[in-house]
């Protein structure tokens, strides 16, 4: 009730300044976000992105769209932490608050969810780090879906690229996996991983899985330490990556330890400390080896936040800026005329690198990087192309 | 050692360890079942809180092992007295279902209490040095030592205090008839507040033994250990504070070996279709006994 009432309230002050200034219009854009539940810092890195971004177009007089220029509005929603939340959260943004495109979720297990409503309700929906196939695919077809875009590579690229950097640069011949089987990405990537290891050559001598929220690895990683690999993949969210290695250093499994862009929250480095130093995980971009038009995004970040923007935050800034062009060359504020030109946008210099949509699909081209942990931070160990 | 005797030790260790945990919480379950036939459907988030608690202790005030551990488990307590003062005490005459019902209330509240100040997980810095020790393949840390010795000792120290001291000897009048027992001069209200103390104060000692154990922590890590704990104490017969270490060390020893066999999303399925089944060989637990109404 008193949202509700805060909202009309909001509304009305709103629909006030229109009037009073005359010409300025609004356009609305949705975010749904894990500001509560089990990665909170995938929440918050996003928030803070989106609401940088926007005020960055605000601050510059608006959206150029046709022959006005458009104020931005933002409409922030939390998704807890749970997939029918995702998709309650997509509804109410569409039908409600009736915006025009929506940025996230992040985690594909909130994604896919929230991409069938979108995609059902005809509005555009770019995820900026869900990286599960399925994100943007058909359930029933495996066609392209129409209105779900992302921001980031897929997993079938991420797997191989970690398939051949554990056997080339670390010369691994046996990994073993240790997964999350309820959760969409970390299994998507496990599988993906496995065969592109094999394919190449090498043996997955274990490939174990938990269930969400275990915090109880032992009887896994006792098989894990019996089969003897010279690797052990975890692609494992960033709250529960820490307790893994920790307990498997525990149990006496001395080999490094390589992770997948679920790593890259710098809560990780808060939680796991000096215990994950040492190892790999590939990612979407380096802060300390960005190109320089990121650089002024990193350092705006910094001096808000306080602290360096992770992945996510990057990637709901390049998928804001990738909505921003499209809405730019679009010309008009209309749900369809956005995906139209999402499409056809020409490659777009994003934070993260250079993307592109390829004309059947809804997944861009770029590139990932491996980082390694070294003394508390993340820093850029290579450039990685499968 | 061959590899397989090396491989099942360590996994018998690794159920030790998970199952002194879940004794640990299952104790403070038990003792409040066996004094008040009530269940206190909170215990699960007040170890939570005690997690917490020992998360400000050793980070904000840099405390070490022993001191962290002491304030944990007193701050559990006088949390665990005041839920009973607040909350179950208006209830006390109430339906039995009330009691319960509120129970479930405070819990939802310690979580989204907890949530609201702390909505990111937390983590407890190793307050032990800890050491492993390769006894012949099978690698025993000194925070597996510390975890069973300490929850085999609470136990040990809990009985005492239950069957051997004049405190205990109310608690367990207090159990019997509510009615005649403070016609004998015994303060009701105190004896059931330190049954509260001993109870949370268990909690909090577990809390601070699983946050150094797994040290990741957040506003919901209660429930699900909390109901396996529970699960414990039933199997082991509620009420009765040994049976609740053997229930826990069954529940841990089925858990890990369901994990070793078979893929782990099958681990809580066959485990609780097991104890279902050990609970209709054997309604009243493994050491309970059926309970003489008198009249």
């Amino acid at each position: 009730m008193r949202k509700a009432l805060a909202l009309l309230l909001a509304s009305v002050l709103v629909s006030l300044g229109a009037t009073a200034w005359g010409a300025e219009k609004t356009i609305k854009l949705g975010v749904v976000a894990e500001l509560t539940g089990d990665m909170p810092a995938v929440g918050a890195s996003c928030r803070n992105a989106a609401e940088m971004a926007v005020k960055e177009i605000n601050a510059a007089g608006g959206l150029q769209i046709g022959k006005e220029k458009m104020k931005v509005q933002l409409v922030v929603e939390d998704n807890a932490g749970k997939a029918d939340q995702s998709a309650a959260a997509a509804q109410k943004l569409i039908t409600q608050d009736e915006v025009l495109a929506i940025v996230g979720p992040n985690a594909s297990r909130y994604a896919i969810p929230a991409a069938e409503i979108a995609e059902s309700s005809e509005t555009v929906l770019i995820t900026p780090w869900s990286t599960n196939p399925k994100a943007t695919l058909d359930t029933n077809t495996n066609a392209p879906k129409k209105y779900v875009f992302r921001a980031c590579f897929i997993d079938p690229f991420q797997g191989g690229v970690l398939a051949k950097f554990a056997l080339e640069d670390l010369k691994a011949k046996k990994a073993a996996v240790l997964y999350d089987v309820a959760s969409d990405y970390n299994k998507g990537i496990a599988e993906v991983f496995k065969t592109n290891y094999e394919k190449m050559g090498g043996k997955v001598v274990a490939f174990e899985t938990y269930t969400t929220n275990d915090k109880d690895f032992s009887a896994q990683l006792t098989k894990i330490k019996d089969a003897k690999p010279d690797v052990v993949f975890l692609p494992n969210y960033y709250s529960e990556v820490p307790l893994q290695v920790q307990q498997a250093k525990r149990l006496g499994i001395n080999v490094p330890f390589i992770g997948s862009d679920s790593w890259g929250s710098n809560e990780l480095l808060t939680l796991g400390g000096a215990d994950l130093n040492g190892y790999y995980f590939s990612t979407h971009y380096a802060a300390d080896n960005a190109a320089p038009a990121a650089k002024k995004f990193i350092a705006d970040y910094e001096k808000v936040y306080g602290t360096k923007p992770d992945d996510v935050a990057a990637l709901t800034y390049d998928a804001f800026g990738l909505l921003f062009g499209a809405l730019k060359s679009a010309g008009k504020a209309d749900r369809d005329a956005i995906r139209v030109a999402l499409s056809t946008l020409p490659s777009y210099q994003g934070v993260t690198g250079d993307m592109k949509f390829q004309a059947d699909s809804r997944d861009p081209i770029k590139s990932a990087v491996i980082l390694q942990i070294k003394d508390g931070k993340f820093t850029y160990f290579t450039n990685a192309t499968p | 050692m061959s590899e397989v005797v090396v491989y099942w030790l360590q996994q018998a260790l690794n159920a030790l360890q998970l199952g002194s945990i879940y004794a640990l919480i299952a104790l403070g379950y038990t003792l409040v079942y066996g004094i008040l036939t009530m269940i206190n459907f909170a215990h699960g988030d007040v170890f939570m809180v005690g997690a917490f608690f020992c998360f400000l202790a050793a980070t904000y005030l840099g405390l070490p092992f022993v001191p962290t551990l002491l304030l944990t488990m007193l701050g559990a307590a006088l949390l665990g007295v005041m839920i009973e003062r607040l909350a179950y005490k208006p209830l006390r005459q109430a339906p039995r279902v009330s009691a319960i019902i509120t129970a479930l209330g405070v819990g939802i509240f310690l979580e989204n209490f907890t949530l609201a100040l702390a909505p990111y997980p937390k983590h407890i810095p190793p307050l032990l040095e800890n050491v492993t020790w390769d006894l012949g393949g099978v690698s025993l840390s000194s925070l597996q030592v510390i975890i069973i010795f300490l929850s085999l000792g609470l136990m040990f120290l809990l009985d005492y205090i239950v069957h051997r001291t004049p405190v205990g000897m109310a608690m367990r009048a207090i159990s019997w008839d509510k009615t005649f027992v403070p016609l004998m001069g015994i303060p009701v209200d105190l004896i059931i507040s330190v049954t509260f103390a001993i109870g949370a104060g268990l909690a909090g000692a577990a809390g601070t033994m699983y946050g150094l154990a797994y040290p990741v922590i957040d506003p919901y890590m209660g429930i699900m250990v909390g109901w396996k704990a529970f699960i414990s104490a039933v199997v082991g017969g509620i009420g009765n504070i040994r049976g609740a270490m053997i229930g826990a060390f069954i529940l841990g020893g089925v858990e890990i070996m369901v994990t070793a066999f078979f893929p782990s999303t099958y681990r809580d399925f066959v485990a609780f279709t097991l104890l279902m089944i050990l609970i209709v060989v054997r309604p009243y637990g493994i050491l309970g006994k059926p309970r003489t109404q008198k009249v």
